[in-house]
This record gives C-alpha cells, sequence and structure tokens, in this order.
C-alpha cells in the first residue's frame, strides 16, 4: 500500500478488500512531487478516484481552519464537460469522504445552480468545486478572480479527450492559463479515454511558456476486450434512411435478455424515432426511457435518477449520456446507426459494464447497407483496438477575443503580459502578436478601418497602458453571452389541450429548431419527447402542441449531431467494396448487393473513385463514391455543380451523404463526358480548391453558419434566449445581412478570417477533400449506364430527406413560378 | 386580380401590374416603380442601424448605410425617377442622420441631387432627418396613392404602406423557403423593407395577417435577380 496514504485512507481501502491500482499510487507519487498528469485508462479503472485522490489526500492533511485565518478558496477544481458528469461526481466523491470521516466540502457549480447558491459559493468556497468550463470562464472573470483562486492548488480535466476537441476545448485552454497566473502552484490532471495522439492532451495540461513541455503519462492498459457484434437482422436491412427501424423486433428481444440496455443513437430524430418503434412492440411494458439535449431538463433528470435506482430496463439517448457517467447497471449497449469512428465506438461500449476484468457488450445494428459496411469495419477497428480520435485544432480567433473581453472584465490587463499568458495554453502556441493586436481592436471596436466606434468602445487603454472596460454593462453583456455552445435557433414547445389555441401557456416540453416548426401547418402532426404531437401554431418565441394522434407523423430534423464518417474506417469500407469476397463478416444480403453491382457495373479498387453516369426518371445523374463523410462531400458537391454549371450540363442539384455524392442536371453528362465537352479528370482537378472554393465559400450558406457562431462566440451578436422575443425589442440582427454587407465591405475583417480558418480546420473538411482529390488523380473510373446501378440506390433514396439549402431553394421558387404560369395559361 | 393584368418579367427581374387602376412595378431589389408619377418607392432603409447598435455596445459592421445606399442607387439606375419616396423608418434611430458619418452622407446626397425626395415620417424616425434636405411629411398622396409608414386598420383603397417588414413562407416540394416580398390585396400595398440591416416577419404571424384579404392577396417574393408572384393560397398559414 502506498507510503503517501494516510491512516485513514488505508483503512477505508483495507474495510473493503481493495489496495489502491498501481495507477492510483502513480497519481500520488507524481502529485507530492508537483507534477501535472494525464490519466489514460478504460471505464471501470477507477479513473475519477485516481484523479481526486491526491486532492483528498492534501486536503485530509490540510486541517481545519485555523482561528483567526478568515476565508478559504478552493483547493481543487474539477471541471466536466457535462453538468450531469459533476454532480454524477459529487455523488460518488461524497460517499467515501463522508466514510472515511473526512472534513472536505465538496460541491457543484452549474448552470442549474441556483443563483443564492452561486453567490454563498462566492464567500464560503468548497474545498472541491466541480464545474463546467463555460462557470469557470464565468468565475474567472469576476472583479474577484485573484482572490478567490489564489489557494487552488489542483485542477483536474475529466474526459478532456471530448473537451479539447472543439471551441470549448480552446476557452478551457485560456482559462487554464489564467487559472496558472492566478495560482502559480497549480498542478493539473487530465482524465481521458484512449487517444490516438495522448502528447498532444499532455502539452495541452501544461505551460507552454516552455513550448513543448508536457505533462506525465500515466496508461492503464485496457481490461477485458470488449464483446461486440454486428446485428445481421433475418429482416431486409433497407437501402437508405437512419431510422433502422426494421430491426426493431430484434433490438426488443435483446433488451428483454439484458438487465439494462443503453440505446446510442446520432441525432435525436432517430432517437424519438425508435423510442416511438420500441414503444409500440413493448408487449411486456418495460420501462423503457427516452434521452436527448432537446428535452426539457426535469423531464431528463426524472430519466436519469431512474437509470441510477436500476428502475429502467433500456434507455434511448444521444450523446448527451456519452461521456463517462456512471449509470447504474448497464450490461448492454445497442448502438443504432453507425459510429462513425472507431475511437467513438470503443467509447460508447465502454459505457457497458462499469468493471474492468469484465468485456463490455456491444451490438451495432445498422439502418442501412452502407451502415453495414460502416459497422462491420467499426467491428473490425475496435478488435485491432484502432484509435481515430481527430487531431486537436489550433485555438480559434472568436474564442479568443471571447477569453480577452473576459480577462478585462476581471481587472485591467496589460497586453505584453496577456499575450505571454495566452500563448502558454497549448492551442494558441502558434498565436501572433498581429493576430493578437486585431482581437483586441475587435473586442475593443470591432476592429472596422472605418473607425466609426471610437466612442462606443467596450474596452479602453488607460493611462497606465492597461486595458480595461469601458463600463459596467460590458461586463454584463459578457456574462450573459459566454461559453462557445451555439445551438440553431429553437422555439420551447408548449403543451396546450386541443383547440385552446397558441398563447394559453400549458407546461414546457423541450424546445425545437426553428427550421423544422417554419415546415409545419396547422394541425400536422410531429413526434417528440416520444409522444405524437399536434401542432396549434406559433406565438411570440413558443411553438404551442395539443394531443395527437395517426401514424403518418413527421420527426424534427435537426441540424448538427451527425459526425463525419472517420478516415479511418472511411478506408476500411473501400477495402471491403474492393474485394466484398475477401473482407470478413459481411452478411449475405449485402454480398448479393455488391455482387450484383460488380455485374451491373463495377466495383472500385482501393485507390480508386468510382463515377456512374445514367439517366433517371427525366434528369440525368453523376454519382461519385468517395467515401470521405458529409461535410467533405457537402463541399465537393458545391464544387462540382460549379464546374458542371460552366460546362453546360444544366446541373440543377445535389445531395452528399457519408458515402457518396450525386448530381442531378438536364443533360446527360455522361454523354458529354463521352463526346469530351468535359472530362472526369479536370472535373475533379485539384484547382477547384483554388479559384472556386473561394468564391464558392463566401457565398456559402455553410460559411454563413459558421460565421454566425463566430460572431456570437466573439460577441459581436448576442445569443438568444428563448422569451426575449417577447420584450418585443428587436435585440439582434441576422448575422446573415452582416456576413453580406461585412463581405462586400471590408472582405479581410477578423471575424471573416476567423470564419474562414473555421472553415477550412474543420467545417467543410476542406483538408480531407484535397487528400482525396490528390488521392484519385489518374484513378477515376467512369461507367455510363443505362440506369441506376445498385450503389447508387441508396443516394437516390436520400433525395428529399435532406434539408434544401441557398441556391437550391431559387430553383424551387423558379419551378414552382413556372407551374403556376403554366396554370394560368391553361384554358 | 385577373393572371392577364399581370406581367411577370423574369429577364427584368420584376413584376408589374395594376394596383387600383395605377400601373406598378416591383422591382426584384424591393423597390417599387410608378412610371405614371415618374417616382420610385422605397421603404424601411433603418440607414445607420450599424451604428445605432453600437451606441449599444455591439459593434456591428458600420458598413450598412454604405451598403444601403449602393444597392438603392442601383435600383435607381434602373429606373432614373424625378421623385423618390422615402416610407418611413429611413433612419434606425432618432440620431442616425445628424451622427452620420460625412462618407454616407456625401453619398446620400449625391443619390438626392437632382431628384424631389420626400421622407415619409416612420416610428423609427418620427421627426425629419436633419440637414439632409427633402421634403418630409406623416403621409403623402399621388393620384390614387396614398403613401405611408405604417398600414392603417381601415385602408382606403390605394394606401402604400411598410413597416411590417413582410415576408412569406412557401412549401416548395416540402421545403420551407422564406423571402422577403411585396404583399398586395386589392386595396392595399406592403414594400418590403430595403435596409442591409432589416430582417423580415412572416405575414401570415398572427399579428398581421388580418390586415390582408387573403382570397386576393398576392405576394411577389424577393428572388437573387427576379420577383417571384405566389397567390395567397401557396403562402403557409400559421
Amino acid at each position: 500500500m502506498s507510503a503517501l496514504l494516510p491512516k485513514p485512507f488505508q483503512d477505508w481501502f483495507a474495510s473493503r478488500g481493495w489496495t489502491p491500482r498501481p495507477h492510483q499510487a502513480k497519481l500520488l507519487d507524481l502529485a507530492a512531487k508537483g507534477h501535472s498528469a494525464l490519466l489514460i485508462a478504460p471505464t471501470g479503472a477507477g479513473k475519477t478516484l485516481a484523479g481526486f485522490l491526491p486532492s483528498l489526500v492534501e486536503l485530509a492533511q490540510r486541517g481545519r481552519l485555523r482561528p483567526g485565518e478568515a476565508w478559504r478558496g478552493p483547493h481543487t477544481l474539477y471541471i466536466s464537460p457535462l453538468k450531469a458528469l459533476a454532480v454524477d461526481i459529487e455523488r460518488n466523491l461524497s460517499r467515501p469522504v463522508a466514510e472515511m470521516g473526512l472534513d472536505i466540502a465538496i460541491e457543484t457549480r452549474t448552470g442549474d445552480t441556483p443563483a443564492h447558491k452561486r453567490q454563498r459559493q462566492k464567500l464560503s468556497p468548497p474545498d472541491i468545486l466541480l464545474t463546467t468550463p463555460e462557470q469557470l470562464a464565468l468565475l474567472i472573470a469576476q472583479p474577484d478572480a485573484e482572490r478567490f483562486f489564489a489557494q487552488l492548488r489542483h485542477a483536474i480535466f475529466d474526459e478532456l479527450h471530448a473537451l479539447v476537441t472543439s471551441k470549448r476545448g480552446h476557452l478551457l485552454a485560456l482559462g487554464l492559463a489564467r487559472l496558472r497566473k492566478l495560482a502559480p502552484a497549480l498542478r493539473t490532471t487530465g482524465l481521458s479515454a484512449t487517444v490516438a495522439d495522448p502528447d498532444a492532451l499532455r502539452r495541452w495540461l501544461a505551460s507552454q511558456e516552455n513550448t513543448g513541455a508536457m505533462a506525465e503519462l500515466v496508461a492503464v492498459d485496457g481490461g477485458a476486450k470488449p464483446e461486440i457484434s454486428v446485428l445481421f437482422s433475418d429482416e431486409r436491412v433497407p437501402w437508405a434512411g437512419h431510422s433502422a427501424l426494421y430491426a426493431v423486433g430484434d433490438i426488443y428481444e435483446e433488451i428483454k435478455r439484458r438487465r439494462t440496455t443503453l440505446l446510442f443513437v446520432n441525432t435525436r430524430s432517430q432517437a424519438e424515432l425508435l423510442f416511438q418503434a420500441l414503444w409500440t412492440a413493448n408487449d411486456d411494458n418495460l420501462p423503457i426511457a427516452l434521452h436527448h439535449g432537446s428535452l426539457d431538463v426535469s423531464q431528463r433528470r426524472r430519466v436519469e435518477e431512474a437509470m441510477q435506482r436500476n428502475a429502467l430496463r433500456a434507455i434511448v439517448a444521444t450523446s448527451t449520456l456519452d461521456l463517462g457517467i456512471d449509470w447504474g447497471d448497464v450490461d448492454m449497449v445497442i448502438h443504432v446507426g453507425a459510429p462513425k469512428g472507431a475511437s467513438r465506438l470503443q467509447q460508447r461500449i465502454g459505457r457497458a459494464n462499469h468493471r474492468m476484468d469484465e468485456p463490455s457488450r456491444g451490438l451495432l445494428v445498422p439502418s442501412n447497407r452502407f451502415e453495414v459496411l460502416e459497422c462491420v469495419a467499426a467491428l473490425q477497428a475496435s478488435g485491432a483496438g484502432a484509435q481515430d480520435t481527430p487531431p486537436l485544432l489550433d485555438g480559434a480567433m472568436d474564442v479568443l477575443a471571447q477569453h480577452v473581453l473576459g480577462v478585462a472584465c476581471a481587472g485591467p490587463f496589460d497586453e505584453d503580459a496577456l499575450f505571454d499568458e495566452i500563448r502558454s495554453a497549448e492551442p494558441y502556441v502558434g498565436l501572433d502578436r498581429g493576430t493578437f493586436a486585431d482581437t483586441i481592436d475587435f473586442v475593443a471596436t470591432g476592429g472596422y478601418s472605418l473607425r466609426a466606434y471610437e466612442r462606443y468602445a467596450k474596452i479602453r487603454k488607460a493611462a497606465d497602458g492597461r486595458w480595461r472596460i469601458a463600463n459596467p454593462r460590458v461586463a454584463q453583456q459578457y456574462r450573459l453571452n459566454v461559453g462557445t455552445i451555439i445551438e440553431a435557433p429553437m422555439l420551447a414547445i408548449r403543451y396546450v389541450r386541443r383547440g385552446r389555441g397558441a398563447g394559453r401557456g400549458g407546461p414546457t416540453l423541450g424546445k425545437i429548431e426553428e427550421y423544422f416548426v417554419e415546415s409545419l401547418r396547422h394541425g400536422d402532426t410531429f413526434l417528440f419527447a416520444g409522444r405524437v404531437l399536434r401542432f396549434e401554431g406559433i406565438r411570440e418565441n413558443e411553438c404551442y402542441v395539443s394531443d395527437g394522434s395517426g401514424s403518418d407523423v413527421m420527426v424534427p430534423a435537426y441540424m448538427g449531431g451527425k459526425f463525419p464518417l472517420s478516415t479511418y474506417l472511411a478506408e476500411s469500407v473501400r477495402a471491403m467494396i474492393a474485394d466484398p469476397a475477401r473482407a470478413r463478416g459481411l452478411p449475405p444480403q449485402v454480398l448479393e448487393w455488391l455482387e450484383l453491382q460488380g455485374k451491373k457495373s463495377v466495383l472500385p479498387k482501393r485507390t480508386e473513385l468510382l463515377v456512374e453516369t445514367f439517366p433517371n426518371g427525366s434528369r440525368h445523374f453523376l454519382v461519385a463514391y468517395p467515401f470521405e463523410g458529409r461535410l467533405a462531400h457537402q463541399t465537393l458537391g458545391m464544387l462540382l455543380t460549379r464546374r458542371l454549371e460552366r460546362a453546360g450540363a444544366k446541373p440543377l442539384g445535389f445531395i452528399a451523404s457519408d458515402y457518396a455524392l450525386s448530381v442531378w442536371g438536364l443533360e446527360d453528362m455522361g454523354e458529354m463526358v463521352r463526346r469530351r465537352a468535359f472530362s472526369l479528370d479536370e472535373l475533379f482537378s485539384e484547382d477547384m480548391l483554388g479559384d472556386d472554393l473561394e468564391a464558392w465559400l463566401d457565398e456559402s450558406w455553410m460559411l454563413k453558419r459558421t460565421f454566425r457562431n463566430c460572431a456570437v462566440i466573439a460577441g459581436l451578436i448576442e445569443k438568444r434566449y428563448p422569451g426575449q422575443e417577447k420584450s418585443g425589442r428587436q435585440v439582434n440582427v441576422g448575422a446573415d445581412l452582416i456576413y453580406d454587407v461585412l463581405r462586400a465591405h471590408e472582405p479581410d475583417h477578423f471575424l471573416l478570417r476567423a470564419t474562414r480558418a473555421d472553415a477550412a480546420a474543420g467545417l467543410l473538411d476542406v483538408r480531407r477533400l484535397a487528400d482525396m482529390l490528390a488521392r484519385i488523380r489518374g484513378n477515376i473510373v467512369h461507367k455510363r449506364l443505362g440506369h441506376v446501378s445498385p450503389l447508387a440506390v441508396p443516394v437516390l433514396l436520400d433525395i428529399g430527406r435532406e434539408p434544401v439549402q441557398g441556391g437550391a431553394k431559387e430553383s424551387l421558387l423558379a419551378e414552382a413560378a413556372e407551374e403556376l404560369l403554366t396554370e394560368a395559361a391553361s384554358p | 386580380m385577373n393572371a392577364l393584368a399581370r406581367t411577370v418579367n423574369a429577364e427584368a427581374g420584376s413584376a408589374s401590374f395594376d394596383f387600383v387602376g395605377v400601373r406598378v412595378t416591383c422591382d426584384h431589389a424591393g423597390v417599387l416603380h410608378v412610371p405614371a408619377f415618374d417616382t420610385l418607392v422605397v421603404s424601411d432603409l433603418h440607414l445607420e442601424k450599424g451604428a445605432a447598435f453600437a451606441r449599444r455596445n455591439m459593434h456591428l459592421p458600420p458598413w450598412d448605410t454604405a451598403a444601403t445606399l449602393a444597392r438603392l442607387g442601383a435600383a435607381m439606375a434602373r429606373y432614373n425617377p424625378g421623385r423618390v419616396i422615402s416610407l418611413g423608418d429611413s433612419f434606425h434611430d432618432g440620431q442616425g442622420a445628424a451622427a452620420m458619418p460625412d462618407l454616407f452622407r456625401a453619398g446620400l446626397a449625391a443619390l438626392m441631387a437632382g431628384r424631389e425626395w420626400i421622407w415619409i415620417a416612420g416610428n423609427h424616425d418620427p421627426r425629419p432627418p436633419e440637414n439632409l434636405g427633402g421634403l418630409s411629411a406623416d403621409n403623402f398622396s399621388l393620384g390614387a396613392l396614398t403613401f405611408r409608414h405604417e398600414p392603417s386598420r381601415r385602408p382606403t383603397p390605394g394606401e402604400v404602406a411598410g413597416h411590417l417588414h413582410p415576408a412569406a413562407t412557401v412549401i416548395l416540394r416540402g421545403h420551407p423557403v422564406r423571402r422577403a416580398c411585396f404583399v398586395e390585396d386589392g386595396v392595399r400595398l406592403v414594400m418590403p423593407a430595403f435596409g442591409a440591416f432589416t430582417g423580415a416577419a412572416d405575414i401570415a404571424a398572427p399579428r398581421t395577417a388580418p390586415l390582408f384579404d387573403w382570397p386576393r392577396l398576392n405576394a411577389y417574393l424577393l428572388g437573387r435577380d427576379r420577383v417571384y408572384a405566389m397567390p395567397g393560397r401557396l403562402i403557409a398559414r400559421r
């Protein structure tokens, strides 16, 4: 037993017949030496306790508040990506602390914490504060932050692998840099699942004042290998779609066999559909629950509690439950739909059976034929222990702008010192002075070349050369807009009695995307929170519904929540298609499908890109199969459409999935290739990423959405809160309008640069597209067909399921106008 | 209205029809041309809206006025009108005209030069703009047409108003398509908002829907380079 463990701890371990695990001892040892550490361990390895043990030991030895010692700040800060996780940890940590009889105060502080408690926490902080990145940002922006954090010794970052890949991670990294200034003796501990590049996380945890410095690595080998299989139903696997309803019978049988089943889906609409189908199949009245981010918080809490009491047999969930929450006795994880990445799959399946020595059980349920390939690929990757977590990105500029304002809200800052501090944060190591100066200029007056707003500056340089906020309202605004999580515009859903109409109060069921509501007419029915609802109308910012019935209901489509297929899995899928006979584990249905493709068209080799052209209905199609993920395909689709338009192919639209993309138009594109009106090599040549990309990017709706997020995060426009519109004052100007004006008049503006950097790095997957175009150069196989090929069937079936955007809407209008004219002209 | 009396000229990007016996043209830029009176009508310019927000700590680009004036200039060049009527909410707030940077003031003056220019009072700018010239009025009449900012509760036929920032949503192949629009129901005509930073509100919303005679309503949706005429029955109701 570790010599560093005081008596109460030794007794506690002994009373349970436990000994500290080697990694727990190792972390104690590192902490005693003042080192930071990254702990990589599978679920069930006692990761949480390992992270907190050094703090508990130190706190146990710190003793009681001495007389005359008026105040103590928190000793340990724990940051988790999820509020629910913080609450869960509080519960799990309080038990051993109570059992050991330690006098240690542990409290959570999240967006749900009541204001009076938060106020009290500021005056009398707990020893261990469990919180979220947003709350940390708020705390360090307080004028008393320096005093509050002066005694901080230890910061624990849970689920670090999930945090670091987003802008939330960037904000958190900046927060950490600030904490290091406020508490120079600070140690960090990162808790993470297995990742592809642990060194990146180790650097993240260490101050980069010494560039390249890393936290110590403590890795625990993965316990028992998970037992995962792919469901091969006797039912017919559908060509397209994402609902997997064909397999509900099989899934239900599986639930009956297990104690508790966790069902993961990729999107909220899938969750609604699956839950509804399970409910219909539920002849045994098993307790099955639904959990996703749009549901009202009280309902979510009820489900979480029931889960903990082991009162549920199954729960259908989206990524809100994705991370390390200990949810009772889950003995089976079913992943419905493709997992999109090997690491993601392993993390999700790891939810089952939180004991390291027992294997987790998982079942993959593909929802269509392409997903069968993807699931089999993921299974093989998991067996091989392959990791495909995304690489860390450079720190975003909009996040930096938010942080700079936050720092100013806490107190005056010196530009040089802040620059050095920010560059000590791993994502901002490469920040140059020019960009930093532009950031400050943006925060101060918007950073426009027309110096029109000097009078209205948010921060000003005082006589002492330090920057400070111009008035208290700036700090108030900052607090309301802190954070990097931007949701699509949502409406609250309120439940009323049938026929009472809109605007009559009623309980809130959750929130729903404005986009979906716009397509509803009075009396339409849709699925939400597991029930059929009837649309009654909209009042202000609320969508009113009553009980609905019927089976022909709509399911709200939610933007986002769809991860692109990882490059690793894409590569495996291409290999399977190249040689299905040699690929292990494909079910007969899918083998037959691919065989038929080989006969009717061709099965492309791994390095090849298959392009098929064929007529269908009154349109001509061009379908390509790059398997590079939805985002890269969307970008490619827009660029191809532009080129085809120039070539005279009269394209009408395109659709992109994770696997393929399809362009349709009025001209026979196969025939055009034959008579050399254009060549496919030219069409797919890499130079499309030059001028075409620039030109398109600036007009694309995707870039506009990116801009909106940047503008909100950077503090140019304010977040929209439900009910805000009620006050009647128009608080915001549409981000699209701002974008258009800015692009026309100041194309090199700070926020436009931030937007383009974002888009190129992540959202549009330009890098991935570039790699693909290089790979397929000279390897394009063209098949001119008389009709749709087996591989193209799923692609065509997706048309009409996906929302249309931008230019496509204009074509719809033109089409409708033509029809009206024809109608008017006919006798 | 009789479909034959209406011509949608996709090439010119406009739609012309007789409104209370006066030929009017709805231009895709969002301006209304009345050839008989050599008049161009524009509504809800909301000039200097960016600056108005900046005064409240939101530093929206100061370029909205430049963008609005540039678009207005382009539209005016198509019709070269002798008279321009700005149908109210020309400035986003009362300080807008006085605090406008010289650069934009000069741009506006160039547009106004050699023309009769009428500022109709709006709720955002109830008082005449300072030091800009032009005539100011609460409302204004030309033949059968009456120009005012807010649509009145009981309109006299021939009312041309703004204020609503109208938009219409049509469901096409299951997809909602929403555009700013002109709305006309034989009695009144409501103009789309022209300013670069102006949003739009659905005319089918409970507050505005009762203002119109829906069976006779036509909306002229502003497309990229033309207008799309849609009858009221195609517009999504809430």
